[in-house]
């Protein structure tokens, strides 16, 4: 425990997950594990063609077939006049059913409902589309190029000055500045320019996208599916398909992993319309190669950018121009990896410069601190040059440059109480920094940043009439927010978080809330808890007084009892249950609900320690040791904190190593599946460790900031950093492919 | 309608029988049909594991074994390796280990795993790494997972815990 910091009596501790026995049961029911009677099976019809208009669609011979009920094509949706905004429905409307165009491979066209998936799937076979095949574009430099094809006619680059001319698939040209880079470059004694290169990947999830949807002829449409936040998809259900919120009732499934990838609708309004046609529910389940090719993946960039330092290691002046793959519509994460890429770090002159790019692969989706690996990547393999150069330990080299609390962030504003220094003097005495390393064996450290969200929450703390609480999250619980919620109610209810039951709340029964994402929801919609708690503790204290009569301001809480003040007469204490127990006959239900806007998320840092050893004969990379050092705050569950590093940790890896979407010339995916599309096993992998940095977020009851994003963002680098150690040879183009190093060990040996 | 096959199996010891077409997997048999949905889908192609179930005793994918495939044999599920109201230690030491996340892979997890300590009860860490490089887990980074199986193992054992290689 920090210096200074309160003892606490739940906070910090590691019970087992409420949901725990369901999940390791199989009794926990995921998106696809829901069915009702009467249900038909979805499927849906995806282009072969990576870009085509398309000229007509003819479901005729496939409505013919027995036991199909309804095909539905984009010519069943409202037309969603053209918008901007964080969401572009326009573009979801689009991306959710093709209209006039398709524009990756793997773009929905059509969607049926049959009584068996066989019949679904022998109707899409008969669902006749007529393509005119397009010239398609991959590459997100050619598709700058003003003679690439198009694959929106009217867009026109924003953020340009004047505005041009000719439609572009360049979306946006974004730029973050300060300082004066010509004086900063001036300054410095060393400066390393480079070309940085990574591929698309995938989230990854190990469930797919599944939904059941059912209409009624009131009206009313119930959903049931698995999503990083059923608000959300209730929201972009009713934008898209024209319908009222109030229409529309989203029940959470548990979720098997998102990571991001689950922060959009694919399925669900396709369900609810086919429900609506045949006026049976709908289910649709996606397949892994459905998945791979046509949900969000993290885009493939390039990236030029040139640092510079003195020779006392402090960094001068960067430049930095990243051009990042948005897919088929605009939206890449480039603005956050200009924003994130830098932030560990206090350069004065900087010009970073994104464009947000289209081509014709699926729209990204967010992917875990989205942006922020890309960026960092390109950094912190700068940095490890520049200390090699310089002679100054990578570590020491950081250090020297550390943001700090007051320290402007290249974004704009000043960091308050942030933890970097504290992560970097970590890992700097931590054992595996000074472990001896063998032939052909690295070491590589890289750091990384993310902003933390907090946004809107909602929460309910209910006290039950023997005492027991429930807590009520409008979040999906996608690794182990629940117990999380539940320590904190704990905590300030003063009771054991074993009499604290928490569960998860469908959009009809508890307020409106952001998503699960933005690592925000142990800190906001842990904030709503605990100001739910405390408005439970001011009832449980007022009903005291009332059984004492004596005055609410002489009633004190402490660890779950109501006691009476100095001077108040002689009263035993009164603990939660006994107060709740009466409750019916001090003034009814004890309960406590909350709705925030949560304002104070605090950054997170982290630095990473990778030891590799390279086979030079095949190229393959084995990891040998991993340490994360990570700012957390506070940790509710370090046991689930622990699992967000790793899990991120393992993540970077698999980014850095082995993962990419393959496509062929004609933007075809060659690898939509997981024997191709290789994700970290459980033999690729040593033990991860982890050591959590407590720097209290001041804002926080308890300190919180989010965790989740950050571990994923230093692996990139530092595995590539070790590499370099291991081989002498720096690897700017991910993935790390055994065929790519073996390569560039090659081109080392003969250069 | 295409043809069905009247199947007679065992599943989780329970004498069990179903109808089934020539080309329905195991998988969708046990979660369409059955109900039993704590098998999970999650590739239909042998590569994450989600799907682990025994089969006479041996750990196969239920979604490249065909549902007509288990007349006469003997199929064991995650719901059938907690008995009755006591988890098996598998399940108990990935509870207190925190070894799950989203917890989708965790029942392939819990076949895969015990089904090894059926067979080894006392693996080394490389053992139950190779054992589940079949199971695909993208929440846990695999570590809390091994300490789990481990842990368990020496319970089985009723031996001092594991000592990491």
């Amino acid at each position: 425990m920090a210096k200074g910091q309160k003892k606490f009596r739940s906070v910090g501790t590691r019970p087992i997950r409420h949901d725990g026995i369901d999940k390791v049961t199989g009794r926990a029911n995921y998106g696809a594990d829901f069915a009702l009677p009467g249900m038909l099976w979805g499927g849906v019809l995806r282009s072969p063609h990576a870009h085509a208009r398309v000229l007509g669609i003819d479901a005729s011979k496939a409505l013919e077939i027995e036991g199909v009920k309804a095909v539905i094509t984009s010519a069943d949706l409202p037309v969603i006049e053209a918008g901007d905004g964080p969401t572009n429905f326009w573009d979801l409307s689009r991306n959710i059913l093709a209209r006039d165009k398709v524009l990756y491979h793997g773009h929905a066209v059509a969607a049926v409902a049959a009584t068996t998936a066989v019949i679904a799937a022998r109707a899409l076979e008969r669902v006749e589309v007529e393509y005119e095949v397009l010239p398609q574009v991959q590459d997100v430099m050619e598709a700058m190029s003003p003679d690439a094809p198009l694959l929106h006619e009217d867009m026109f680059t924003k953020g340009l000055d004047p505005k041009p001319e000719h439609p572009s698939n360049v979306a946006r040209r974004m730029e973050i500045a300060r300082g004066d880079l010509e004086n900063g470059f001036a300054q410095a004694n060393v400066v390393v320019e480079r070309e940085f290169t990574t591929r698309s990947v995938h989230q990854g999830y190990i469930e797919p996208h599944a939904v059941v949807a059912r209409t009624g002829e009131d009206g009313q449409v119930v959903v049931w599916c698995s999503s990083q936040g059923h608000f959300m998809v209730r929201q972009y259900c009713a934008t898209v398909l024209g319908l009222d919120t109030s229409q529309i009732k989203v029940i959470p499934a548990e979720i098997g992993g998102g990571f991001g990838g689950k922060t959009t609708v694919y399925l669900e309004p396709l369900a609810i319309l086919l429900s609506q046609r045949s006026g049976r529910p709908v289910k649709i389940v996606m397949s892994r190669e459905e998945e791979f090719r046509a949900t969000g993946p993290a885009p493939g960039s390039r990236i030029r950018a040139k640092l510079g330092a003195r020779n006392d290691g402090t960094l001068t002046a960067c430049e930095a121009q990243l051009y990042f793959e948005a897919g088929a519509f605009p939206g890449s994460p480039v603005m956050a990896a200009c924003m994130t890429m830098l932030a560990p770090y206090t350069v004065e002159n900087l010009s970073l410069v994104g464009y947000d790019v289209c081509v014709n692969k699926p729209k990204t989706a967010a992917y875990r601190a989205p942006g922020a690996p890309i960026g960092s990547f390109a950094i912190e393999t700068l940095i490890d040059e520049l200390a090699e150069m310089l002679g100054i330990d990578p570590v020491d080299l950081r250090l020297h440059n550390a943001a700090h609390e007051g320290s402007q962030a290249p974004y704009g504003p000043k960091f308050r109480r942030i933890g970097y220094r504290e992560t970097l003097e970590t890992a700097r005495a931590h054992p595996q920094y000074r472990t001896p390393l063998e032939r052909n064996q690295g070491r590589g450290v890289a750091s990384g940043f993310w902003f933390n969200a907090g946004m809107q929450s909602s929460a309910a703390v209910n006290v039950n009439e023997d005492g027991t609480v429930q807590v009520v999250s409008p979040n999906p619980d996608i690794g182990g927010s629940r117990v999380s919620l539940a320590l904190m109610a704990a905590e300030e209810l003063g009771i054991d978080v074993e009499r604290v039951r928490p569960v998860v709340a469908d959009t009809e029964t508890i307020g409106y809330s952001d998503l699960t994402g933005g690592s925000r929801v142990t800190f906001a919609t842990g904030m709503a808890v605990v100001e739910a708690a405390r408005k439970v503790i001011e009832q449980l204290r007022e009903r005291a007084a009332k059984i004492w009569g004596i005055d609410v301001s002489q009633v004190e809480w402490n660890e779950g009892y109501a006691l009476p003040g100095q001077g108040n007469g002689e009263h035993d204490p009164l603990s939660l249950a006994e107060i709740a127990t009466s409750a019916s006959r001090t003034g009814g239900t004890i309960c406590g609900n909350v709705s925030l806007n949560a304002r104070g998320a605090a950054p997170g840092f982290a630095t990473h320690i990778c030891d590799v050893e390279v086979d030079p004969e095949t190229g393959r990379v084995e990891i040998l040791r991993y340490a994360a050092v990570q700012d957390v705050g506070k940790a509710i569950h370090p046991s689930y904190v622990e699992g967000q590093m790793q899990g991120g940790v393992a993540q970077g890896i698999g980014w850095a190593l082995n993962e990419e979407l393959v496509y062929d010339e004609d933007g075809v995916l060659e690898n939509p599946g997981f024997l191709d599309y290789r994700i970290p096993v459980a033999s690729d992998l040593p033990m991860i460790d982890t050591i959590l940095v407590e720097v209290a977020n001041p804002t926080h009851p308890y300190g919180v900031r989010g965790v989740g994003e950050v571990p994923i963002v230093p692996p990139l680098a530092a595995v590539a950093n070790a590499i370099y150690a291991a081989t002498g040879v720096r690897m700017r183009d991910l993935p790390i492919s055994p065929p790519r190093l073996v390569d560039a060990l090659d081109g080392k040996h003969s250069g | 309608m295409d043809p069905k096959t009247h199947v007679h199996t065992h599943i989780n010891g329970e004498p069990v029988e179903f109808l089934s077409e020539a080309y329905r997997s195991l998988l969708e048999i046990l979660r369409d049909e059955l109900m039993l949905t704590g098998t999970k889908e999650g590739c239909t192609t042998g590569d994450c594991g989600a799907c682990s179930v025994t089969l006479d005793g041996r750990l196969v994918c239920s979604c490249l074994v065909l549902a007509v495939e288990a007349e006469g044999r003997r199929v064991g599920t995650v719901e059938g390796i907690a008995r009755g109201e006591t988890l098996h230690p598998v399940q108990q030491k990935l509870l207190e280990h925190a070894a799950l996340q989203c917890g989708v892979c965790t029942p392939g997890i819990v076949v895969a795993a015990t089904s090894l300590l059926e067979r080894n009860p006392d693996p080394t860490e490389r053992e139950v790494r190779y054992w589940l490089a079949g199971n695909l887990c993208r929440c846990t980074g695999y570590d809390k997972i091994i300490r789990a199986v481990l842990d368990a193992a020496s319970e089985l054992r009723g031996a001092s815990p594991n000592v990491l290689e």
